[in-house]
């Protein structure tokens, strides 16, 4: 008796993620119908206007916003994690100062979105306007590199694990045909742990995706969509929290249904990164 | 074959060494940032770091502003911000701690089913979920009902963000125990009940609590769905359904409001530190207890 009343305690709690997660999309669809139904899904997405005067809403340069800034900051973000990744996985492996290494990049992560968005502000954004890519310092350019800083150590971090999961035995075959320790990690250990680690670099897009403070403070927030890098813009996260306070009604609606977009945005994102996990690990 | 300059042995090494320093350099500079953060943080912060940041509650801009011109160091501190956080934070726990041990217990047991499949996915979904969408959805379920911002919500929004963390440590660490633990138990005797509760969750401790600490402190500096969801207030508030203040609200305060702007190091700084702190003690205890 007592076993089934434990028993049944566990399973209520896993339900009550089904409950939560069933919650989470019935608030956001519920919410969000009206900008749909005002708009159209179609012109909604493709709309450049966010016009509160005229109540007139568009999310299309939030969305290029939002993709820009990612895309830009994955592509920063690159050589740095996957150097920590051979670093960690393939010259120093299981040594002190890979440990050393991982826990530093570790910390990283824990650093607070706003901290990250004061050191860019005071910090790098002086030093963009000293370089001469804009008068304010302001946009895509400076929230991508913040960014890339950001998911350093999500990308690394499991491509460190796919690059050491390599056998011994492939490497080692290299290495008696002559091969030198960058040829072996260019015709072995990286095409062997490719698909890993591009799954390591989906996860990381997906997080730069939906970062919301340090984005808000360094991207400038204007509505327009961005042409270069020095341009000001919006993301999907920093215009709902921008803009949420003040908002009521449609703008309201307008500004759920970006929350939506953003939602199935991250959440595709995730699913292909954990359907490729799912099949390497097979 | 041709034997070119590029195709020597010599020259091949060579290359391989250079690829190694790039590879070093690069990893050299992703340290950077975390030691210029925490230097830039301690060089501004460390004049308002004093005991006024613990004891009073922040300034309004006037006080400051008033301050700044008779050239004084700025009054105050952030009393009402480290309550609301710590209340809001507790709360959290209550909610999520429970709730993530239960299910990851059920995941852990019943690892066969579709339905733990499922929850595992929707697990992972919900990690997923951007901080801010967190938070307009919270103001749709509770600030919007109660026509209040309140603590309550904030928490909830948080407690939201623990979860997934809370539930795959759980999971990870009980299904690591040796099979012959829970078997032992089982022959003794003891009813399945005891034996999770006596057997599997004391000999998992160490990984419930690393996981439940790291959530908090994963959690701790948010600020995109508190906005939403708490608002903030100038005042200590213990009530949980009214608007509450939090450390990292003063910081975007202080940040947007010129006349503080010197208070958000020193906040910055107290955040950060106890961040990266709970952060470091969590990972030592694992390292102790051998636990990933």
């Amino acid at each position: 008796m007592k076993d089934k009343i434990f028993k049944s305690i566990l399973f209520i709690a896993s339900c009550l993620i089904l409950v939560l997660t069933a919650g989470v999309i019935y608030a956001l669809v519920t919410q969000s119908i009206s900008a749909f139904s005002a708009f159209g899904l179609f012109n909604f997405i493709s709309s450049t206007n966010w016009d509160s005067v005229n109540n007139d809403f568009g999310a299309l340069p939030f969305i290029t916003g939002t993709l820009i800034t990612a895309l830009l900051a994955l592509f920063f973000c690159i050589p740095f994690s996957l150097s920590i990744a051979l670093f960690n996985g393939e010259y120093f492996k299981q040594t002190k100062i890979a440990t050393i290494v991982s826990s530093i990049v570790d910390l990283l992560a824990g650093i607070p979105s706003i901290v990250f968005g004061l050191w860019g502000f005071y910090v790098l954004r002086p030093i963009l306007i000293d370089m001469g890519v804009s008068a304010q310092g302001f946009g895509v350019l400076l929230a991508s590199i913040v960014l890339a800083i950001m998911i350093i150590p999500y990308a690394s971090s499991l491509s460190t694990e796919f690059i050491s999961m390599v056998p011994n035995e492939l490497k080692e075959a290299a290495y008696s045909l002559g091969a030198t320790k960058m040829e072996v990690i260019k015709t072995v250990s990286l095409p062997v742990s490719l698909s890993g680690i591009f799954a390591a670099y989906i996860l990381a897009l997906g997080r730069a995706l939906g970062e919301t403070m340090a984005v808000t403070m360094l991207i400038g927030n204007t509505n327009n969509i961005p042409t270069h890098i020095s341009d000001t813009g919006n993301t999907m996260a920093s215009i709902i929290a921008n803009q949420f306070g003040e908002a009521d009604g449609l703008k309201l609606s307008s500004l759920m249904a970006i929350g939506l977009l953003l939602f199935l945005i991250t959440a595709t994102i995730n699913f292909i990164a954990k359907y490729i996990l799912k099949l390497v690990n097979k | 074959m041709k034997k070119t300059i590029f195709s020597t042995s010599r020259y091949r090494q060579f290359k391989s060494k250079l690829f190694f320093y790039a590879v070093c350099t690069f990893c050299g500079i992703t340290m950077i940032p975390l030691f210029l953060i925490l230097w830039e943080l301690v060089k501004k912060g460390y004049k308002q770091f004093n005991l006024s940041l613990f004891t009073e509650v922040s300034p309004s801009s006037m006080d400051a502003m008033l301050a700044k011109i008779s050239d004084e160091a700025i009054p105050g501190g952030i009393l009402n911000g480290l309550t609301g956080t710590l209340l809001i934070l507790l709360l959290a726990m209550i909610i999520a701690i429970p709730v993530g041990i239960l299910t990851g217990i059920y995941l852990a047991e019943n690892q066969k089913k579709t339905f733990t499949k499922l929850i595992r996915s929707l697990s992972d979904l919900l990690q997923g979920i951007p901080s801010i969408v967190i938070g307009i959805i919270v103001y749709v379920w509770v600030v919007k009902p109660m026509h209040s911002y309140s603590a309550l919500a904030g928490s909830i929004a948080l407690a939201i963000m623990m979860l997934p963390m809370i539930i795959r440590s759980t999971e990870e660490s009980i299904k690591m125990l040796p099979t012959s633990l829970k078997e032992a138990g089982l022959a003794l005797g003891g009813s399945y009940t005891s034996v999770v509760l006596q057997i599997l969750v004391p000999s998992a401790f160490g990984g419930l609590f690393t996981g439940s600490l790291l959530a908090v402190s994963r959690v701790m500096g948010e600020t995109a769905p508190l906005l939403v969801t708490v608002l903030g207030a100038s005042t200590v508030n213990w009530h949980i359904t009214e608007p509450t203040s939090a450390i990292s609200l003063l910081i975007w305060e202080f940040y947007n409001d010129p006349n503080l702007a010197p208070l958000v190091w020193s906040s910055s700084l107290l955040l950060l530190l106890v961040v990266l702190g709970i952060n470091i003690f969590a990972k030592s205890i694992a390292k102790k207890w051998k636990i990933q």
